[in-house]
């Protein structure tokens, strides 16, 4: 096969600027030939590189807290729970893949955050994600939204992992463009932990698990750019997941890490060989010489440029110690996995690679990397116009709704607060025996084997708010995350982060990222949650618009003994019940302003730090005392869909209430607001006075709305049957997936 | 003496862990990992095939597994009486190695399902369910293949020889098509062989035997077990 001619139309049509390639030039000394194009044009891709985004990211507080590597140092972060044991946790998006191909896009979004997990020698004993699909009442959503879920679902239930966890919102922006984020965590102990290095001239370097084809070449280079009509055609960029392959792999890298037989292991995602190769390189100083004929083959006609840029899933990258080949193959062989060496390190930090006794490609490998040679950007910026117009819409004119009846059915009804369980049930969230709290409560509550601990996990992002106010959203991501954890018996811990915006090349776009950044920075220092990684994905753009900017926190929380953790739903009857924290009637951005007067406008609601950290001390204290026999965060659908979950989220068991909230200026107001840092808790009579004790001495304004008890929901003389609630709240998606 | 048990870790089983926590740290029996390209059964009491996708469900699920080495023992093992219990993937498993009959389909609703439900024990006679104490029992299942069939003759069959051992049902015992998860035959979860040792069962009591996730029985089942046997 004859390569084309490397010039700057075809560095252009690679995806790399005409300074890009000028860079590359001067870099070699050289024009690069098309195998080193290649590998350039993948690794300075927006994917691999973070050019648009890492200088904006290095403002987050990445390290301090109980971060045990700091941000972007290794493939996921790593945080100490005490005991000897430290979570490894990291979320990461596979929106472009799952646009053209949800199940496999889905599918290997999941298998890749899961080698982010064991290639750090930590076990994945949870997945969660967060998904945004378009209206489900149209019919591309639909075959798009199942064959994701599908998708998460083969994956992981096969692999072994629970999916405990995640959220899942509807809006017509991401119709072309959903989003698809998945997020793992894994358990390590402190000294059994595996590094992305490479060092040791002469030390062997391996390939192990699956084979390489023809598959996800330029997958990267495909996340960086919009979607549009031409995506459909790169289709064949999307890789194909095996999760059977996946679980021996896992077993098999966790056996040689324990066994202490390597240097370095890295997996093989975006970029492939070319990635994995020049960034271990670049950790460890050191150079790699690579005969790509070594390489085993899923199909004899690759050329040198096809497999250093495949992106066949499954494989990882192995520096080995010299002398321990023998029981790494050993190892490869009990799991019936490939193990091939493919060449060995050098101390010249060059990646030279062979491939048929020619000679491919020969670059230095620090130039590729992120931290390295990689070009580093700060784009122009400009607030966008929307916002004025937007943000100055007087909502206090809109007409008052009467009908709480049926404003609350319509409400309660939307897909975004009706329960997931379609979505769930297709997910195995009970494997490994550690689930205490799955999907359906505020967090995911995981025990942690041998010890008296759980941890608590989240995802939360309310796009709207972001739109409406990307700096003081961002803030409410941050806080809303923290305060599900937090009603689940947790102290947040660190975060991990998921940042889906649209292209950055636009100014306005990139105001919003950086409004985003900022206000992220901002509640992760106030609440002292290290960023520990994550991802970024730009250009989630299709023809007709862009996304909401969805900056997505993954939250990490740890619940120091088995007693505190708590649930959302009420439990028993005469109960009383709470409201924690205060009402400002913000109806900017809301459910209800959506659904009912077919709305995103408004202001953002508001967000106080101070405040939000009041009440999580606050709670923090109900916890450990056991005064709290439930507590659920208010957020989509305000304080009336909130007591309605806490009513029938145990499906099992409802328990129903009688309330009457205190009403500011408007009851419709009053009931759907989404003012922020509020929970509603439930108490039991004979420890009311405990309880109001420890109210009086934190300061957090509270209010006592009412009692559990009864078959009926009760709210400021409305009336409704939980039977009838019960199967809104369970049944509206499954029959809406069902209908035709 | 409490009985030895064998937990059989096939490629891409991923329950093992699960049974093995369950038999050695709750029931503390003593309890080994038997490895598929072994054939040494280490003298073990109770052989368990457990849950996951051995062979990632390839071709069809079991149907790989069962052509394991270990599994030559095993086959051995029960035809000599010795007591096997597969769930989920391993009563696929010994669906394919004809221990015992019928076949497991793909669900109704053609989607993997994972949640909890219940079942009536439908015979007390076993080693299994003999003086459990609970006649309806809440466990999860988690399966894209539950969906039990056998043929006219052989469901007579397994009537007149009493292997029906769970059936789903509602939480009052209610044996109905509402509260069949999967679209088994007869609401099957589970049967036994003729000679009443070697069990089969979709749902996992091995997730619901640890009081710390607050569900227990799971443990009834695996407590009665090593009861009934105890030597």
């Amino acid at each position: 096969m004859t390569e084309p001619e490397v010039n700057l139309e075809l560095a252009i049509e690679h995806g790399l600027t005409k300074e890009e390639f000028e860079r590359i030039e001067n870099i070699l000394g050289r024009t690069p030939n098309f195998t080193e194009l290649g590998i350039f044009s993948v690794m300075w891709s927006e994917h691999c590189s973070y050019k648009n985004s890492i200088a904006l990211l290095k403002t987050l507080p990445r390290k301090g807290g109980k971060l045990l590597v700091d941000a972007g140092e290794e493939n996921a972060g790593l945080v100490d729970i005490g005991d000897g044991l430290a979570i490894a946790f990291k979320i990461e998006s596979h929106n472009h893949p799952s646009a053209v191909e949800p199940f496999q896009g889905a599918a290997t979004g999941v298998g890749g955050i899961l080698r982010d997990i064991f290639t750090m020698g930590a076990r994945p004993i949870a997945a969660l994600n967060s998904l945004r699909f378009g209206s489900l009442n149209d019919p591309h959503t639909k075959f798009l939204f199942e064959h994701v879920v599908q998708g998460i679902g083969d994956y992981g239930n096969c692999f072994g992992v629970p999916t405990v966890g995640g959220e899942v919102y509807f809006d017509e922006c991401y119709k072309d463009n959903p989003l698809v984020n998945a997020m793992a965590i894994g358990i390590v102990k402190h000294n059994q932990t595996a590094s992305a290095t490479s060092k040791g001239v002469g030390n062997p370097v391996m390939i192990v698990g699956a084979s390489t084809g023809k598959d996800g070449i330029h997958g990267a280079t495909f996340a960086s750019e919009e979607i549009s009509e031409k995506s459909e055609s790169k289709r064949p960029s999307v890789q194909v997941g095996d999760p059977f392959t996946e679980k021996l792999l896992l077993e098999a890298s966790l056996e040689i890490i324990k066994k202490d037989l390597i240097v370095g292991i890295q997996d093989m995602g975006a970029a492939g060989i070319s990635c994995s190769t020049s960034e271990m390189s670049a950790k460890g100083n050191s150079g790699m010489k690579i005969d790509l004929s070594k390489v085993p083959l899923r199909e004899s006609d690759m050329s040198a440029y096809e497999i250093m840029l495949s992106e066949s899933q499954e494989r990882m990258l192995v520096v080995g110690e010299k002398g321990k080949e023998k029981e790494i193959f050993e190892v490869f062989d009990k799991w019936d996995l490939h193990c091939e060496i493919i060449g060995e390190v050098t101390d010249d930090g060059i990646l030279d690679i062979d491939y048929k006794n020619e000679k491919k490609a020969k670059v230095p490998a620090f130039d590729l990397v992120l931290g390295g040679g990689a070009p580093v950007y700060i784009r122009e910026t400009q607030r966008p116009d929307y916002l004025d117009k937007l943000n100055s819409e007087d909502l206090s004119k809109l007409p008052e709704i009467k009908n709480i009846q049926d404003a609350f059915i319509k409400v309660f009804s939307s897909p975004n607060i009706v329960s997931k369980k379609w979505v769930y049930e297709q997910y195995d969230s009970m494997v490994r025996t550690n689930t205490i709290v799955g999907p359906g409560s505020d967090a995911a509550v995981i025990y942690i084997k041998d010890t008296n601990k759980a941890i608590a996990a989240c995802t939360d992002c309310n796009g709207r708010y972001v739109y409406l106010n990307p700096k003081e959203g961002t803030k409410i991501a941050v806080a809303e995350a923290a305060r599900n954890v937090v009603c689940s018996g947790a102290v947040p811990l660190a975060i991990t982060n998921c940042l889906n915006f649209g292209n950055p090349y636009k100014p306005e776009m990139y105001w919003t990222f950086k409004e985003a950044i900022e206000g992220m920075g901002e509640a992760c220092r106030y609440f002292n949650t290290p960023v520990t990684g994550g991802n970024v994905s730009f250009y989630n753009e299709s023809p007709d618009a862009a996304v909401y900017p969805t900056p997505v926190i993954g939250m990490l929380g740890l619940i120091e003994d088995l007693s505190f953790v708590l649930t959302s739903s009420f439990k028993q009857k005469n109960d009383l019940i709470y409201v924690l924290g205060e009402d400002f009637e913000e109806i900017g951005g809301s459910e209800f302003l959506k659904i009912i007067h077919n709305k995103v406008s408004g202001k953002a609601p508001e967000i106080d730090l101070t405040k939000e950290k009041k009440i999580f001390d606050l709670m923090n204290e109900l916890t450990k005392n056991h005064l709290l026999q439930s507590a659920h965060d208010i957020s989509e659908g305000g304080i009336i869909c909130a007591l309605a979950e806490c009513c029938i989220s145990d499906e099992k068991k409802s328990v129903g209430a009688k309330v009457e909230v205190p009403v500011k200026s408007r009851l419709d107001f009053s009931l759907f607001s989404e003012s922020q840092s509020r929970i509603i808790v439930s108490v039991t009579a004979e420890k009311q006075k405990a309880f109001e004790e420890m109210l009086n001495k934190h300061s957090v304004p509270n209010k006592f709305i009412g009692r559990t008890g009864g078959s009926n929901f009760e709210i400021n003389g409305n009336t409704f049957d939980l039977s009838e609630l019960n199967e809104i709240y369970f049944n509206t998606i499954s029959k809406k997936m069902n209908e035709e | 003496m409490k009985p030895k048990f064998g937990v059989v870790v096939f490629p891409g089983s991923n329950c093992d862990h699960d049974a093995y926590y369950v038999t050695k740290k709750i029931l503390d029996c003593e309890t080994e990992f038997l490895w598929h390209k072994d054939t040494d059964l280490k003298n073990c009491d109770v052989i368990i095939l457990p849950g996951g996708f051995s062979y990632g469900d390839y071709l069809r699920t079991g149907a790989i597994a069962r052509f394991s080495p270990i599994m030559e023992s095993v086959i051995d093992f029960a035809n000599k009486g010795g007591i096997v219990l597969g769930i989920c993937n391993g009563f696929q498993i010994l669906i394919e190695a004809n221990l015992l009959p019928g076949t497991l389909m793909k669900n109704v609703s053609t989607k993997f399902i994972c949640k909890d439900i219940f079942v009536k024990v439908a015979n007390h006679e076993t080693v299994l369910t003999k003086n459990v104490s609970k006649n309806i029992l809440e466990i999860p299942i988690a399966h894209g293949d539950g969906n039990y069939f056998i043929d006219e003759k052989g469901l007579h069959s397994l009537k007149e020889n009493n292997q029906i051992i769970f059936q789903y049902c509602s939480d009052n015992g209610e044996i109905s098509d509402k509260y069949n998860p999967n679209g088994s035959a007869e609401n099957i979860a589970g049967i036994m062989n003729k000679s009443g040792n070697v069990f089969g069962m979709m749902p996992h009591p091995e997730r619901c035997s640890d009081s710390t996730l607050m569900k227990s029985d799971g443990f009834l089942l695996f407590n009665t077990l090593i009861q009934n046997i105890i030597k």
